[in-house]
């Protein structure tokens, strides 16, 4: 049998973007997609060593009660898997140290930066260094934006990708760091993976709304110092068919949507570094 | 111990909610505010150490890169400058979701549970900068930042503050008697008592219902059956709530059921109808099923919580429209928030459970910009606006649900109860586990299990008090907060319980609760045994009678075989999703509830369900005439065009749209906004139910309660043709398209208040006459639909009442999304043609409505001339001849081209002297007529021949070019220039308006 790439969705407590997360992941070519309820992680019947990717979807977990990703960062922390009494989140730091990687979308970011395991400043995946705050016009928007690639990002997912453009769906997607160090550090070592772009001249901004939340720099995505982990607020899995596109209609565009060329690459990144 | 968290964004940071707070103050109430700053109070009311405080506090509650807390007063901590503090929290009772992830939180932190009594209670601070008096404190709380019913506020000066270094911290527990009791009611009075206890006990009930429960409980047998029960000859009060419940015209449609003396003076004609749904809606849906042979693929029509089709061999899909008007008009937020997540529920419990894919709304508003002395009661129309959309928002985005489709209406009348329609369409497999999906069944001896939410004093007598007018009486209690996260996390659960054939029915607990969910199902097996005390409560103190007719929010009720209930009850504790059996499905005919092992509640089935006689009305319709309008001798069209463009009925409504997520699941085609700058607005939405296939859902509505001033027949007409040609112009077949009948009307019923009854009653006939012609003429048939009859404010001498109105939604197939069509112009050179003949029909325009007029000349819809059109259109997107396609409907032809243009950046040259049109001589009138049926379509110069020969004889006509300058120029009937405007002068028109 030849070696199957493994993803594993985590859904429940308001996750909402399961499905077409799976979807995507299946589209750009992993055999093998489980959709699995946090309570199936909890109660043991799954567990993260048994796959290569680990998504983290958008949706609204909790609420965003507490501040978003907060609470459900907190149970990652806290919560103990039945039977063994391990946190998941020692779980989670085992999947990292073996080299796997981790994708985080709009909530998934905001977990991802609120359990700490983003930006991994220093190879430190326990705290946290930033955050993602309410966006300047204090609103929710579903919005489509430009985004430019950094090529100098050791991010997996994103190489070889020039400019993007996906929806953002939040009201919690401003990038804060605790410090000024922590941002430098950030730009310096090349972890701003994902710019806003002016939609006219492909250049990162500070505008809104093509930056629709005020981040600094127009930060919309953060990887760790390996590349492996990666969170955004765009919607990659949003854009997996031309049809998903706001103007499919009066232009020309290839079939397949622009969020599966990034989860193609975190596949084929596991395909010949981890199997 | 009881103590107060604080947490707020450290004041390096600025504060974009108190910005839009203090926008909100200085634009709304015009009050002097120079900064405002927002905290977060969390109330921790637990046997937990100082230690464990300052954990919490430092762990889950507070965000260490962004946020500073503090044990004691941030404000002060901090040195905070600032004039006044309002803190906001809610009242005894009302959910607090926040407070309960909170909760949950400390719960993880602390490794065991919060015992009975123990909990978290969140309320907000404002510290606001400006120079204010105490009454303009005041104003800002009561007007803008706490709604008294729900919530309350405490209001101290900074001076205050610093003397008293602190706010004393309160829990609002509810407290009450924690002994369940049981009221007996003596009915035996006299009639003016009989409705005094109607009244009193917010019953609804009229005196002759009173009368037929009064004789129910005289009768022997009835009474030795009690007896043997061991209850007395009175009713209790737990039998008389289910009484009103089951038998309130929200639950039992009384008005759609009864008799009708009709007499119609125009034709001079009376007859008597009996059931104005049997003889109109369901007949309709009946024989185009017959016609439809076959081929028939209506699954489940009427009988359910929602309407089923079948979508394909492997899917069946669901929809249901809801309204939620009464609550939303006392407390917007919840009542919307409620309406959502509520209507959520209906494709969920129906058949064996539906997932949901997609939410529609429709709000009809009186002006934001309303400047009157408002009756008392009411809120400001903006901030019902803001209230509902904001409701709507979690609702929907936090259910994971996008809301694709929707608009927004204005009249003044809706300042008297606002309306607020909410959909979902939901799917599920046609067979689970073998057996079709929309079927289900309680079995005798099944356990009754209630999932999801615990039970409070919240949504007491929703349904009663929404069969009436809204009045100085109306409950507090009837309003209520949904709970999205609870709600998703029970639907995750019980789509894998469906998955497992863990039960054998499932319904929603929506308006009635438990009584009506278990009356509901226990009809399949004919009775029931209820055990209240079992029934999970939020807090102690609820009497038996609340616990059953409480309309707390995300709850599902099951049937469960007894082989089955442990594997349900281990998933559920599983999936952290509570569950209790309360009961047993029986076959004894009886309906008999229990407390504490005490018989409270034994009455006959048949005497519930059934007992009720037909209501006797009265209709009588004289058609109203109206003055005609003084039209403007030499009217500035262009001008004149930018009015209408910027009318809050045809303004953009991006503001909305852009704050609901439309897209989620990924099944996102035909977005709400379109165009070039992704800011045009579509006439449907397209969706994909299922990832991977290329079969499309299309959702549109129709809805234009003006035209109701004139005749209620051509509103329903103009209602049904407008969703249906929506759905034509993005590419829906007319094969497979259902519709939804919305009913939202004014009081109808002949008495004191209402002497307008029989003429509000006819207009009622007259919808149905329509509605029954038109769904015949198309094929569409109503699967669903649903009936809100007491759409009146009355407080003092002052009555408003809405103009009737009728949301007709539709629901379709596109056999291959990438046919989908959208409105805005594509490309210079385009060819454009408008469809459908423009006849003198600006009664109950917006166009008159500028004027100031209504007018008499109100749209009518020529089928017969439509449905050709319709095909051919059909035909011609099918065979991707059609460029852009835009519907013609508020401010006729003129707005649609301008919109077609602006929405595409390009211009359009067209010749007015081309337009079909029939008895129209003046330009302003062929382009504000609001005639029906009509689009204009642009194609490609190499494709007009096809599409011509495609669309036959079927009125239309090339009357222009699409042209790359961005000018909208229209040639008159004169043969001169009429209009020349800059397309973006008419988009800022349109964009302004409600640019909030």
């Amino acid at each position: 049998m030849s070696p199957e790439v493994k993803v594993i969705v985590i859904t429940g407590y308001g996750t909402n973007c399961e499905t077409e997360m799976a979807h995507g992941c299946r589209v750009a070519g992993a055999e093998h997609v489980d959709i699995v309820h946090m309570s199936e992680l909890l109660y043991g019947e799954r567990k993260l060593d048994d796959y290569h990717l680990l998504c983290l979807p958008g949706g609204f977990l909790d609420g965003d009660d507490l501040g978003a990703g907060q609470a459900g960062a907190h149970r990652f922390k806290h919560a103990a898997v039945k039977g063994s009494g391990e946190k998941v989140q020692e779980q989670l730091g085992r999947f990292i140290k073996a080299g796997k990687l981790v994708l985080g979308v709009c909530n998934g970011f905001q977990m991802m930066v609120k359990t700490g395991i983003l930006p991994g400043l220093g190879g430190r995946y326990d705290r946290r260094d930033v955050s993602l705050t309410h966006n300047d016009s204090s609103r929710f928007e579903d919005r489509w934006v430009a985004l430019t690639v950094n090529e100098k990002s050791p991010c997996v997912f994103t190489r070889g990708l020039k400019q993007l453009y996906f929806p953002v769906r939040h009201g919690e997607g401003k990038l804060v760091a605790r410090d000024q160090t922590v941002l430098d550090r950030i730009q310096a070592e090349e972890l701003v993976a994902l710019r806003y772009a002016d939609l006219q001249t492909g250049e990162p901004t500070m505008r809104y709304p093509d930056n629709p939340n005020g981040s600094p720099d127009g930060i919309a995505g953060l990887c760790d110092p390996t590349g492996r982990l990666f969170g955004l607020m765009p919607h990659p899995e949003a854009f997996l068919h031309r049809t998903n596109h706001p103007r499919w209609t009066r232009e020309e565009l290839p079939e397949e949507g622009q969020g599966v060329a990034l989860l193609r690459n975190g596949i084929d990144f596991i395909r010949t570094e981890l199997l | 111990m009881l103590a107060r968290i604080q947490v707020g964004l450290k004041p390096a940071f600025s504060d974009s909610f108190g910005e839009k707070i203090k926008k909100r103050i200085t634009g709304d109430l015009h009050l002097p505010v120079a900064e405002v700053r927002t905290l977060k109070v969390f109330t921790v009311d637990a046997g937990i150490t100082p230690e464990e405080l300052e954990a919490a506090a430092k762990g889950p509650y507070c965000d260490p890169v962004i946020q500073d807390y503090s044990l004691g007063t941030l404000a002060l901590d901090w040195n905070w400058s600032f004039d006044w503090l309002i803190e906001v929290g809610f009242r005894p009772g009302v959910t607090d979701n926040e407070g309960r992830t909170a909760a949950q939180a400390l719960e993880y932190l602390l490794g065991r549970k919060l015992a009975r009594g123990e909990a978290v209670y969140t309320s907000t601070q404002f510290l606001i900068s400006g120079k204010l008096s105490r009454e303009q404190a005041e104003i800002i709380a009561s007007k803008l930042l706490a709604n008294e019913l729900i919530q309350r506020f405490t209001i101290v000066s900074r001076e205050e503050l610093d003397a008293a270094g602190g706010i004393k911290p309160y829990a609002p527990k509810v407290t009450g008697e924690s002994r369940g009791r049981v009221a007996e009611v003596e009915l035996d009075v006299s009639d003016k008592e009989l409705i005094h206890i109607s009244r009193e006990g917010v019953l609804a009930l009229s005196l002759d219902e009173m009368k037929l429960i009064r004789d129910y409980f005289a009768r022997g047998e009835v009474q030795a059956a009690r007896k043997k029960m061991g209850l007395s000859a009175r009713v209790t009060d737990v039998e008389l709530e289910m009484l009103a419940q089951t038998w309130s015209e929200h639950c039992k449609h009384k008005i759609f059921s009864g008799d009708i003396h009709y007499e119609n003076v125009s034709e001079g004609s009376k007859t008597v109808i009996h059931s104005l749904f049997d003889s109109y809606i369901r007949k309709s849906t009946n024989e185009i099923r017959a016609r439809m042979g076959a081929g028939d693929w209506c699954l489940s029509v009427f009988k359910d919580n929602a309407g089923v089709v079948r979508w394909n061999p492997e899917w069946s899909l669901v929809i249901k429209v809801e309204t939620h008007n009464s609550p939303s008009a006392l407390d917007p937020y919840g009542g919307a928030l409620t309406g959502i997540v509520g209507v959520n529920r209906d494709p969920f419990g129906t058949g064996m459970g539906a997932k949901l894919v997609c939410n529609t709304d429709v709000f009809c508003f009186a002006s934001p910009f309303y400047d009157k002395p408002l009756p008392a009661r009411l809120l400001h129309p903006k901030r019902i606006f803001e209230g509902v959309r904001e409701g709507v928002e979690h609702g929907g985005n936090k259910s994971g649900i996008p809301t694709v489709n929707g608009s927004l209406v204005f009249d003044e009348r809706f300042a008297g109860k606002p309306l607020v329609f909410c959909g979902t369409v939901g799917i599920m497999p046609a067979t689970v586990n073998g057996q079709p999906s929309e079927r289900k069944k309680a079995q005798v001896g099944d356990l009754i299990v209630m999932t999801g939410g615990r039970i409070g004093k919240d949504g007491i007598h929703g349904a009663t008090f929404s069969s009436e007018e809204l009045h100085e009486g109306s409950p507090a209690t009837a309003v209520q907060i949904g709970d999205p996260i609870t709600q998703k996390k029970m639907f995750d659960c019980l789509l894998k319980a469906r998955d497992r054939g863990l039960y054998h029915c499932i319904t929603d607990n929506g308006a009635g609760g438990l009584s009506s969910s278990v009356g509901e199902m226990s009809q399949d097996t004919g009775g029931f045994e209820l055990h209240l005390d079992r029934a999970p409560l939020k807090y102690a103190g609820l009497q038996p009678w609340e616990i059953f007719v409480s309309e707390a929010q995300e709850r599902m009720t099951l049937a469960v075989a007894p082989d089955k209930i442990d594997e349900l009850l281990a998933l559920c504790a599983k999936m952290d999703v509570e569950a209790t059996v309360l009961g047993t499905f029986t076959d004894s005919g009886k309906i008999h509830i229990l407390y504490e092992g005490r018989t409270i509640a034994y009455l006959d089935m048949d005497f519930v369900h059934e007992g009720l006689p037909a209501m006797q009305m009265v209709a009588k319709w004289e058609p109203p005439v109206h003055p005609e309008p003084a039209l403007p001798a030499e009217p500035d069209l262009g001008r004149t065009l930018k009015t209408l463009l910027g009318r809050l009925n045809i303004c953009s409504k991006e503001y909305v749209v852009r704050q609901y997520d439309h897209e989620v699941q990924g099944g996102s085609v035909v977005k709400p906004l379109t165009g070039a700058a992704n800011d045009g607005p579509s006439d449907a939405a397209v969706v994909r139910p299922v990832l991977g296939s290329f079969e499309g859902a299309v959702i549109s509505h129709g809805i234009c309660p003006r035209y109701s001033d004139i005749d209620t027949f051509h509103m329903v007409a103009c209602a049904l043709d407008e969703a249906v040609r929506n759905a034509l112009a993005v590419g829906a077949g007319l094969e497979l398209m259902a519709g939804l009948d919305n009913f939202c009307w004014c009081d109808p019923i002949l008495s004191e208040k209402t002497p307008d009854g029989p003429y509000k009653l006819a207009q009622l006939v007259r919808a149905n006459e329509a509605l029954y012609r038109y769904t015949t003429a198309y094929g569409v048939p109503c699967i669903s639909g649903k009936d809100s009859m007491k759409n009146d404010y009355i407080v003092g001498g002052t009555k408003i009442s809405i103009p009737p109105t009728l949301l007709f939604t539709v629901m379709a197939k596109i056999d291959d999304v990438r046919r989908a069509v959208t409105m805005d112009a594509k490309r210079a050179g385009d060819l454009v043609y408008v469809l459908g003949t423009t006849y003198p029909e600006l009664g109950g325009s917006e166009y008159f409505d500028q004027l100031g007029a209504v007018g008499n000349s109100v749209p009518r819809v020529r089928a017969e001339e439509a449905l050709p059109r319709y095909r051919a259109l059909e035909q011609a997107i099918k065979e991707g001849l059609v460029a852009s396609c835009h519907d013609c409907s508020d401010g006729g032809l003129g707005v649609t081209l301008a919109e077609t243009a602006f929405a595409g950046g390009l211009g359009l040259a067209v010749d007015l002297r081309r337009v079909p049109a029939e008895g129209i001589g003046r330009d302003d009138l062929l382009l504000f007529a609001e005639s029906q049926s009509r689009f204009v379509v642009t194609v490609r110069p190499e494709e007009a021949a096809r599409f011509e020969a495609v669309m036959g004889a079927t009125g239309w006509a090339r009357v222009g070019k699409v042209t790359v300058e961005p000018v909208l120029a229209l040639t008159g009937l004169g043969g001169a220039s009429v209009v020349s405007e800059p397309l973006a002068g008419l988009k800022a028109a349109w964009q302004k308006t409600l640019a909030f």
